[in-house]
């Protein structure tokens, strides 16, 4: 009686056990893509900015960031961005709470990018240009016109601006990049600015050493260099599981290789970076160099880390992947399939190509995705074989052969790296960092459901499951 | 080990009417022996059935006149099988050729995961190009010849795996015709189908052979007496009885055959 019981309770307890374990991971899951997706997206949100007078008579006004305990004494401190690395020779300002004697969030208080200083916080006081000299609202009209305007068609200008504590400066209109007043805006302009921020993220080069601009070049490398990738590593990890599946001799030693690419896949990715290095850019590259570009010398093309080198250190990275993927989708299909191919009087090449490709497109694009994911999020052998911090040109442009594969390009996993440590100014990598991990989750996701659904719309073409 | 085969008297036919003669042809899989030394005629446009316990070899030699044993490189073939008195295994002779020669159909259905068009077009496209025109109404031909038109000429471009077992098996059949075949293997082609779908397949099987040779493999001895002319009674890869449907059933010659078909052996 007692067993029967202990037992029943197992039997209804296990179900709970599985249902915490799948609860627990995607909680976490949820979290990781809830965290990246606020922290990320947030930080193109217009946030207020506040006036603050503090005891000692000083008044500064800034971007509220976070607050935190003072380390020694009660109370808390908060870290504001206050900009003007000009006129006050830094950002970002702790300031105890219990200092602070009033707070405002003035209408008139404005945010201006600006290159090479960074950001400005404070008041527009003046609009200078040849056509006359303007104040208050007015100026703020025309600067808000001339922004609009893209950059060689406005006019020379100079503006003076003020900070709160008062100190006056000017600054030519020609190194202001964006200008907005964030307490002014209504939530219908917040959200309009957020979605143009986010644009400009997405859109424009990075700046500040990473810490500040966009993203651009790094997407743009990012998407290249894993098509590429896909491109190299589909037709040879196909090839070689049919070969493995359909015209080896299934002996001991086709099992041994079958274990062997099933293990490469285990082996460290900066091992595979390493490897690269030796054989494509120094091996390979070095020998090119030699012989094709040998007027250049010593200064490298080929033989230097690059798009190519990268593209094939990955596809190399990621072919047991696609290759046990597809020996898989293979080995799903019924030899009935073959046979029925064959009596019909279909050769080898021709059973091969009509009946069984056909039917295993669906296994490979599995491996393809697969390895996609795993390539897209790939640092550490890049570091080796050709990423670079900087890289304005991007390997596809308008000059002849314009795919330039022997050139450096940037990549979002080491942006996100670099920005994260080798940035000058951490408190300004934060918000980048999320954003750039979002959007690499993000690019990530996109590649894959492109083909899950080329995927989908094969099995459907098809009116079944394979 | 079996007696050797004390050569009971055997149908022999003359050439004109002979389509396959398979002459001492044993065949060994690793050294293993899977059929022993077998000698016997198939009469051109009739119906012949293979028949015995399983793992005798009936399957076996069905699939070595079609060559499928190439497909397993242990197989070791001896002997001679002549299709209208060619040697199917002449090294002159294309493989691919023989197979749309000699037309198989398999015991589970097994369509293409295409439409039902293509299915039947498929062994038509592997030779000299068809215009449309005369390819439609060649598979229009080989779907009526199968008796599956009427069911799907509303449906070609549905894939064929929505259809029936019973119609996925005649599409099969459809698709083998399609490329007008002179020999049809048929293995064991309704043990996987309903009652009514495998009265429907012998009907076809009796209706084709005013166009073809069939040899049917079957565990079905009811079968076996209703559709075949001839049935030949195979025991551990050797010949055991051969002769007309009627005097094998009625009137074995062996008592080892009349203990299997009386159901008295396993």
């Amino acid at each position: 009686m007692r067993t029967t019981l202990r037992r029943s309770t197992l039997d209804h307890l296990w179900p709970w056990l599985c249902a915490a374990s799948l609860a627990l991971s995607l909680l976490l899951l949820i979290m990781l893509v809830g965290l990246l997706a606020t922290r990320g997206l947030g930080h193109f949100w217009p946030a207020p900015l506040q006036e603050v007078t503090l005891r000692s008579g000083e008044t500064l006004a800034g971007q509220p960031i976070r607050e935190t305990a003072l380390p020694a004494q009660q109370g808390q401190e908060r870290l504001y961005f206050t900009g003007n690395q000009d006129s006050d020779g830094q950002r970002w300002r702790w300031v105890a709470v219990d200092d602070i004697v009033s707070t405002r969030t003035p209408d008139d208080v404005i945010r201006l990018e600006r290159t090479p200083w960074g950001d400005f916080i404070g008041r527009l006081v003046a609009f200078e240009s040849a056509n006359g000299h303007l104040e208050g609202e007015a100026a703020w009209k025309e600067l808000q016109a001339q922004l609009a305007l893209p950059p060689s068609a406005r006019s020379l200008a100079t503006l003076t601006l003020e900070t709160a504590s008062g100190a006056s400066l000017m600054q030519p209109l020609s190194g202001v990049l964006h200008a907005q007043a964030p307490n002014a805006l209504s939530l219908w302009e917040k959200l309009n600015a957020w979605q143009n921020g986010l644009w400009r993220f997405l859109s424009e080069g990075p700046r500040a050493a990473n810490t500040g601009g966009g993203v651009w070049p790094a997407i743009f490398g990012t998407v290249l260099m894993v098509i590429l990738m896909s491109v190299i590593v589909t037709p040879f990890g196909v090839l070689a599981a049919i070969y493995l599946n359909e015209i080896a001799h299934q002996g001991r030693l086709t099992r041994l290789v079958r274990i062997g690419v099933r293990n490469l896949a285990g082996v460290p990715s900066i091992v595979y970076g390493v490897f690269g290095l030796g054989v494509f850019v120094y091996g390979i590259g070095g020998s090119l160099d030699e012989w094709f570009f040998s007027d250049t010398l010593p200064s490298p093309t080929f033989g230097t880390g690059g798009l190519l080198w990268a593209s094939l250190t990955l596809a190399l990275l990621t072919l047991p992947v696609v290759i046990v993927a597809t020996e898989e989708g293979l080995a799903r299909i019924p030899d009935a399939q073959r046979e029925g191919a064959m009596a019909l009087g279909a050769t080898r090449l021709e059973m091969l190509t009509r009946i069984v490709l056909p039917m295993a497109t669906p296994a490979m694009l599995t491996g393809v995705i697969l390895a996609v994911a795993r390539a897209a999020g790939e640092v550490a052998p890049l570091m080796l074989v050709g990423v670079a911090k900087l890289a304005p040109q991007v390997p596809l442009d308008g000059d002849f052969p314009y795919l330039h594969l022997e050139r450096k390009f940037m990549h979002l996993g080491y942006h996100l790296f670099d920005t994260a440590f080798h940035g000058e100014d951490v408190q300004a990598a934060i918000p980048l960092i999320y954003a750039t991990a979002a959007l690499l989750v993000a690019i990530v996701l996109v590649l894959n459901i492109t083909a899950i659904f080329l995927r989908h719309h094969l099995r459907r073409q098809r009116g079944g499951e394979c | 080990m079996l007696a050797p085969s004390s050569n009971p008297p055997m149908p022999t036919f003359a050439a004109e009417a002979c389509s396959l003669s398979i002459e001492g042809f044993s065949l060994a899989y690793g050294g293993k022996p899977a059929l022993r030394d077998l000698t016997l005629q198939i009469p051109r446009h009739r119906v012949t059935a293979f028949i015995g316990p399983s793992g005798c070899g009936k399957s076996t030699l069905l699939r070595a006149i079609n060559r499928l044993h190439d497909l397993n490189e242990s197989a070791r073939a001896e002997g001679r099988i002549a299709l209208e008195g060619r040697d199917i295994h002449d090294p002159k002779l294309d493989v691919s050729e023989l197979r749309r020669r000699v037309g198989m159909v398999f015991q589970t259905p097994n369509p293409f995961p295409m439409s039902i068009y293509e299915n039947v077009a498929f062994g038509l496209r592997l030779q000299k190009r068809l215009p449309k025109r005369q390819r439609d109404d060649r598979i229009e031909w080989a779907l009526s010849a199968a008796a599956l038109w009427d069911e799907v000429k509303d449906r070609l471009h549905r894939s064929a795996w929505q259809l029936s077992g019973g119609q996925q098996q005649r599409l099969v059949i459809a698709r083998t015709l399609a490329v007008e075949p002179e020999v049809l293997l048929l293995d064991e082609p309704a043990s996987a189908l309903d009652p009514i779908s495998t009265l429907k397949i012998e009907e076809l099987i009796r209706n084709l052979k005013s166009q073809l040779t069939l040899i049917l493999v079957t565990h079905n001895m009811q079968q076996a007496a209703r559709v075949s002319d001839y049935t030949a009674f195979l025991q551990q890869g050797a010949l055991v009885e051969y002769g007309s449907t009627d005097q094998v059933f009625t009137n074995p010659r062996l008592q080892r055959t009349e203990d299997y078909i009386t159901g008295r052996l396993s």
